[in-house]
């Protein structure tokens, strides 16, 4: 090996630095899935009889679906009945302030790099920290609720707004829309929901910090954010995971829903635990996120930055009911070692003038396998719906992989629909030509990949840009074999 | 500057450079001529610190370093610099951007401030107008686009912003119009002052009409065979390089 590759394969192989685990007394159901574990689980939630209903209905379609296969990504068979549905830190989450988080907690999120001290932590940001199966603590309760904005975890929105959560839940991604998504319906335990009233602009990003750390868990959590009339929201989500030896599952479901003149930006920094360098361990990502642009003017986006996973399934997609509504997709995906991604968007366009734009930007390292899967779709009545695609893949190494399955479905004569992709691959040369002006091999590796990701970071709130594209470097510290 | 002693330099198994012996002192301007295949780019590559290339025998020593045992940044960041013959495009990263951080890497090394964004700017102002290049050609990202005479220019201003102490031209002459060539070389010679030292790979002469050497060497066969004054270059260019076969 040249020492060249060498530095890159240092650079890329670097440890990931989420990997511990936190000791907290953990209270748990026994392993399996069946009609009693979901009832435990609701009556746990002390849920109305309503959720109830909806659970055990999405356990019924739920058997007689099969796990999907059309992606392209390979893995051990999951067996659903040696999981648990259910696990959360034994104090008490009903919790009056965060003096009576747990200390242990507290300091996992504080290790992490997310305080949950109002007083420390960055202005403008609310938080709500998910660990395992429940939300912990959310940060800036009050100062949302003067405005009327509600946020918190999803067990308080069932308790204290059941009319919005009767109304939304499961209205854009149903419970029997795949696989992953009725698992979640059956037995999601906790989440964020977001509700902005009519003509709020909500003053600062709202975030949620997902940690999985109990073993043998599957995590299924289940985000609801509604933007009322004339408001905005932009919401941040991150995640991260300690390393273990087996295969975690996570599957969450993520519902937007935008009325009239309502525009919501969904950025996420997906790190959970990658796997080992020789792809032993690491979590399945299987996420389901979907948004109605319902109202008329109405706008979603998407910005996603994927390191982590060990295999990522998910395409954040955009229902583009309302006329003149507008959804966007920006995306980072970066495999390195044995990782496998298949991800992409989907852009239904159903109302009158309807727009959007999908980048996306794979970068493969390793052994690592990168695929982009997107539909475009224009319904008979979209008149002059408009599309832009452009997706481009970065090899790095040269025994990585990267494809590109794009589908397009037009059926109005008016639609304009473009598609744009390119392949490249970090050559030795450009190494080489950087390393001659004065630059390491590292920094000439990150520069040329935070160029190649530029477009999308720009969509990132500020802070998290710059987060994101740490986050980018240390994923790829040791990329070239 | 720069003594180059035997150096032997083989590529997969054949040797290229047979027993280089070269010495370049501070302020001197040196012309490398040859045929094609002569080993003119393997020298250049190997004093920058290209892969690929086995250093079987010889040493380098650079302003009392080891040379072959610095990494190629680290030459860089020494002064060495490397006047591309096939500059590399980098999408994605502007020239200024690229050209700030080289320059930055290159200060730290020499225990000086990083430039501030002002400074950088009007120091870019300032080489511009001494290699003629177009304001557009620095926002684009590296080299991507470029016409042959263009990246050309842009290794000239590249040199020119980074004040290297060691430059070396690798047939920077080859593919220019006589406008680029002039330009290229009126670069050089503002560049030039009596603490660095240029070694101008070429094969042909007319470069050496703008750019007056103050030896000139000519590489036959992995081995500098003639050195002389700058009249060697006029009677190669009489001469053409047949003769070289009887001299080697």
């Amino acid at each position: 090996m040249s020492e060249e590759s060498k530095i890159l394969e240092e650079v890329i192989n670097q440890e990931y630095k989420y990997g511990f685990v936190t000791d907290v007394e953990m209270e748990t159901i026994p392993k399996g899935l069946n009609e009693e574990i979901i009832r435990i689980i609701s009556a746990k939630k002390n849920e109305p009889e309503f959720m109830l209903k909806w659970r055990l209905k999405a356990f019924k379609s739920w058997q007689k679906m099969k796990e999907p296969h059309w992606p392209k990504v390979k893995y051990n068979p999951v067996d659903y009945q040696n999981l648990r549905y259910y696990a959360a830190p034994k104090k008490n989450p009903e919790l009056e302030s965060l003096d009576e988080v747990d200390p242990e907690l507290l300091k996992t999120y504080e290790k992490l790099g997310i305080s949950l001290d109002e007083q420390k932590r960055l202005s403008g940001v609310a938080v709500d920290a998910v660990f395992d199966s429940v939300s912990v603590a959310t940060t800036f309760k009050d100062k949302l609720a003067d405005l009327g904005i509600i946020f918190g975890s999803f067990s308080d929105a069932v308790q204290n707004h059941p009319d919005l959560i009767k109304k939304y839940l499961g209205s854009v991604v149903p419970t029997t829309d795949n696989f992953f998504a009725a698992l979640n319906a059956a037995v999601f335990s906790d989440g964020s929901f977001c509700y902005i009233p009519k003509g709020v602009r909500c003053p600062m990003e709202l975030s949620t910090y997902f940690r999985i750390n109990a073993s043998e868990t599957g995590q299924f959590e289940r985000t609801l954010i509604i933007a009322d009339e004339g408001s905005y929201v932009s919401y941040l989500e991150g995640c991260t995971a300690p390393m273990r030896d087996e295969n975690q599952l996570h599957a969450a479901v993520v519902e937007l829903v935008a009325l009239d003149n309502a525009e919501i930006k969904y950025s996420t920094v997906q790190n959970w635990y990658p796997g080992d360098k020789d792809g032993k361990g690491g979590i399945y990502n299987f996420v389901t996120k979907r948004g109605a642009c319902r109202g008329v003017n109405s706008k979603i986006s998407w910005t996603q930055v994927e390191t982590g996973s060990a295999i990522t399934w998910k395409y954040p997609s955009v229902l583009l009911q309302g006329d003149n509504s507008i959804g966007a997709f920006y995306s980072v995906a970066m495999t390195n070692n044995y990782q496998q991604a298949d991800t992409g968007s989907k852009m239904i366009h159903l109302g009158k003038n309807t727009k959007s734009t999908i980048i996306s930007k794979g970068i493969s390292a390793g052994r690592s396998d990168n695929s982009y899967r997107g539909l475009v779709r224009v319904s008979k009545k979209a008149t002059n719906a408009r599309n832009y695609s452009q997706c481009d893949s970065l090899l790095i190494g040269d025994k990585s992989g990267a494809h590109t399955f794009p589908y397009i479905e037009v059926k109005n004569p008016t639609a304009i629909v473009e598609h744009e992709a390119t392949t490249s691959k970090i050559g030795e040369d450009q190494i080489f030509y950087c390393n001659q002006r004065g630059l390491s091999t590292e920094d000439a590796i990150s520069m040329i990949v935070n160029g190649y990701c530029k477009e999308v970071f720009r969509e990132l709130p500020m802070e998290f840009a710059v987060e994101a594209q740490n986050l980018l470097n240390v994923s790829l510290e040791g990329s070239v074999g | 500057m720069i003594e180059i002693k035997d150096l032997h330099v083989s590529v997969e198994g054949i040797e290229i450079l047979k027993g280089i012996n070269l010495s370049v002192k501070a302020g001197e301007i040196h012309a490398i001529m040859g045929p094609n295949g002569s080993g003119k780019s393997t020298l250049a590559h190997v004093l920058s610190g290209k892969e690929g290339y086995e250093i079987t025998k010889g040493e380098i020593i650079y302003n009392n370093k080891n040379l072959l045992e610095l990494l190629p940044e680290e030459r860089a960041r020494e002064g060495l610099f490397l006047a591309f013959q096939y500059p590399v495009e980098i999408p994605g990263i502007s020239n200024m951007y690229f050209l700030k951080a080289g320059l930055n890497e290159i200060r730290k090394h020499r225990g000086l401030s990083e430039i501030d964004a002002i400074d950088f700017l009007a120091l870019v102002k300032d080489k511009m107008e001494l290699v003629e290049i177009d304001k557009k050609l620095l926002n684009r990202p590296v080299n991507e686009g470029f016409s042959g005479g263009e990246k050309k220019r842009n290794e000239i201003f590249q040199m020119a912003i980074l004040e290297p102490k060691l430059a070396i031209l690798d047939e920077t002459d080859s593919g220019l119009d006589i406008d680029a060539l002039r330009i290229v070389a009126n670069g050089v010679n503002k560049l030039k002052n009596k603490d660095n030292s240029f070694v101008i790979i070429t094969h042909y002469q007319r470069l050496l009409h703008y750019i007056v050497p103050d030896f000139v060497h000519v590489l036959y066969n992995g081995k500098i065979v003639k050195s002389g004054g700058k009249e060697l270059a006029l009677e190669l260019e009489d001469k053409g390089y047949d003769w070289l076969k009887e001299v080697a």
